[in-house]
């Protein structure tokens, strides 16, 4: 009857099923059966793309793995611990580029949190009201560059000012000490882990900083009034009662930005150096990553080994970004659920 | 113990606490310069460095040799704005759709769950991964780079944004208007385009311009899909030059010639991002 027109009302004997059926979204009590035509295709679009998301996960994950077989065969675990990478000789291991790539967040990270710690503080605790805004959107404008302006920025004005007035001095004044000596030796031309860690962190502060405020700002003006109440200052509010209060949240995000600084490709490309080396633990030395790499050779690699051990770098790339991203999900995921049952 | 003594302890600790207080603010109070900071040299780096390049030339003539006299960035910027365009109109219905189902569909499913949390993962995905998985499903089967394959590459990272973007503005749309609707006796996908969308639509055009914006300046994922052409093209199954990745090798040339046009390009793309998304809040602030 109805089935062809695009507007039906709903039969009156559906109405008691109505009822039950209800949901606090004021979703309608359709049963899928008795659906126009209408109803049925736009669900069915809806949810073929929800399907189309989900797929191009394992779309993604399928292609790597297939692509990366050849190497995966070849070189198995051990690729993962091996520092050769000789395109010509068709030798190929990982250790340079995973290392290049732990490192370069790991020193982003060092800056990036307790800086993005200091910015969520100012923008809920300090700021007057009429610059919350307009901060905030600086700092979101910040993730909003793009990470070839970046890259151009810090290999040609950024790089150099690093290596005249940060590294030589450092190594004037650490070179005979055992450990810092050998973290800062190397030639000091702006070029290395150490820039590429610092122009990581600028661009994973916005991501870090945007979720802390967010996430302190679900904290309950309540509790943070008790505290003042008490007699609290700023910082013990906000070191004592808002962080723990909202810790997951913040290792959330802390987790967002140690994801993107992971997969960052084309910054880290324009000032790591790309060169293949692990002989000295120096962060000045030219080195390489996992992104970088692939931005480099992948082009001109020929199909086969090396083409296959590029691809096996970007399934491991992508291994420890998923696990990270998912780690940091379930966290903010925790907290809003917490939300609920606090307030 | 006397009380002196008492008062004294309480008075030294009061002065640390209020020391240690003193301290995090000023702290405080400088990281937030400090992110200011960057983006404020950034942006005076770029105009400095990027204004002595700008001329007409630079939107007429493609890209030149090394050491060419004449030279701009045309076949770049209209490559970019093929691919961008291409990639907004494939990704914006299929991440307007999974939005909606999100919001309206899957919220208690298994499929809405974990559709939602996979997607929260794309949107951070490395973008230089997409590449290759369109490298290895479209250009290694074609045998050839080209601009097709680059705009699924850029669709595939507008998707996710887009799909975040309009389940989070769909959800604000209170349940009121939709059981108003339903009442009337409205199916649901006339309640779901006519007014759930309606109702949420500058949100979702902001996370389409935002979509629009983060791919603009994407480079990763075109380096082995569009790869870049030195001439002017229109033709979709051809290798395609667009401003990010001529921006790349420019940058890294020795030529004089050719840095100067990468940062008169990458002036011309950070104005661009960051004026989409300035329009992008201002439509949504407007609105809200």
């Amino acid at each position: 009857m109805a089935a062809t027109l695009p507007v039906t009302p709903y039969d009156g004997d559906e109405q008691p099923d109505a009822m039950e059926r209800a949901t606090p979204r004021g979703e309608p009590p359709t049963r899928r059966r008795r659906a126009p035509w209408a109803d049925t295709l736009f669900s069915a679009l809806s949810h073929g793309a929800a399907l189309l998301t989900l797929g191009l996960l394992v779309a993604i994950i399928a292609s790597l793995v297939v692509g990366a077989a050849p190497a995966i065969r070849e070189f198995g675990l051990g690729f993962l611990w091996s520092k050769d990478w000789d395109p010509v000789q068709e030798k190929f291991g990982g250790l340079v580029m995973i290392y290049g790539t732990l490192m370069t967040s790991f020193i982003a990270l060092l800056i990036a949190v307790p800086v993005s710690f200091g910015i969520a503080m100012f923008l809920t605790e300090l700021s007057p009201k009429w610059l919350k805004r307009p901060l905030g959107v600086t700092i979101e404008l910040l993730a909003a560059v793009p990470s070839i302006v970046y890259g151009m920025w810090g290999l040609l004005v950024f790089g150099p000012l690093l290596a005249s007035w940060v590294q030589a001095p450092l190594q004037a004044a650490f070179g005979g000490v055992p450990l810092l000596g050998a973290l800062f030796s190397g030639p000091p031309v702006g070029i290395g882990l150490l820039s590429a860690g610092i122009i990581l962190a600028i661009m994973i502060i916005p991501f870090i900083a945007a979720t802390m405020r967010d996430v302190f700002e679900v904290t309950p003006a309540m509790l943070k009034e008790s505290a003042y109440g008490l007699g609290s200052t700023t910082w013990e509010v906000v070191w004592r009662v808002v962080l723990p209060y909202t810790k997951t949240g913040v290792v959330g995000g802390i987790m967002l930005g140690l994801g993107r600084a992971l997969g960052e490709t084309m910054a880290v490309t324009f000032v790591i150096g790309n060169f293949n080396q692990l002989d000295s633990l120096s962060l000045f030395q030219a080195a390489n990553s996992i992104p970088s790499a692939l931005a480099n050779e992948f082009a001109e690699a020929g199909e086969g080994l090396h083409q296959a051990s590029l691809i096996y770098l970007g399934l491991v790339l992508f291994f420890i970004t998923f696990v990270v991203l998912s780690f940091s999900r379930l966290l903010l995921m925790r907290l809003k659920r917490g939300e609920g049952r606090h307030s | 113990m006397n009380a002196a003594v008492l008062d004294g302890r309480r008075l030294a600790l009061h002065r640390r606490r209020k020391r240690v207080n003193a301290v995090a603010l000023t702290l405080a109070l400088a990281a937030m310069a400090f992110g200011v900071f960057w983006l404020v040299w950034i942006l005076v780096e770029t105009v400095r460095l990027g204004i002595g390049g700008l001329s007409l030339q630079l939107f007429t003539v493609s890209t030149p040799a090394p050491l060419a006299e004449v030279g701009g960035l045309a076949n770049a910027i209209v490559g970019s704005l093929i691919m961008v365009s291409l990639a907004t109109a494939l990704g914006t219905p299929i991440g307007v759709l999974a939005g909606i189902y999100l919001t309206e569909y899957g919220q208690r499913g298994w499929l809405g769950r974990s559709t939602g949390f996979i997607n929260d993962i794309l949107l951070s995905a490395p973008s230089i991964v997409i590449g290759l998985f369109i490298y290895s499903v479209v250009v290694a089967r074609a045998k050839s780079f080209s601009a097709v394959a680059g705009a699924l590459a850029l669709a595939l990272i507008v998707i996710p944004v887009v799909i975040r973007s309009t389940a989070t503005m769909l959800a604000l749309v209170p349940p009121a208007l939709r059981e108003a609707a339903y009442a009337l006796g409205t199916p649901k996908w006339k309640v779901t385009l006519a007014v759930t969308l309606k109702a949420s639509r500058s949100g979702v055009i902001t996370g389409v311009l935002l979509a629009l914006a983060r791919v603009a300046g994407e480079t990763a994922p075109l380096l082995f899909t569009a790869l870049s052409n030195q001439f002017f093209t229109t033709d979709l199954g051809e290798p395609m030059a667009s401003l990010p990745v001529t921006i790349f090798k420019f940058a890294m040339s020795p030529y004089e010639n050719w840095q100067k046009l990468a940062w008169a390009g990458v002036l011309l793309i950070t104005m661009g991002v960051l004026a989409l998304n300035i329009a992008a809040r201002v439509l949504f602030r407007n609105k809200h």
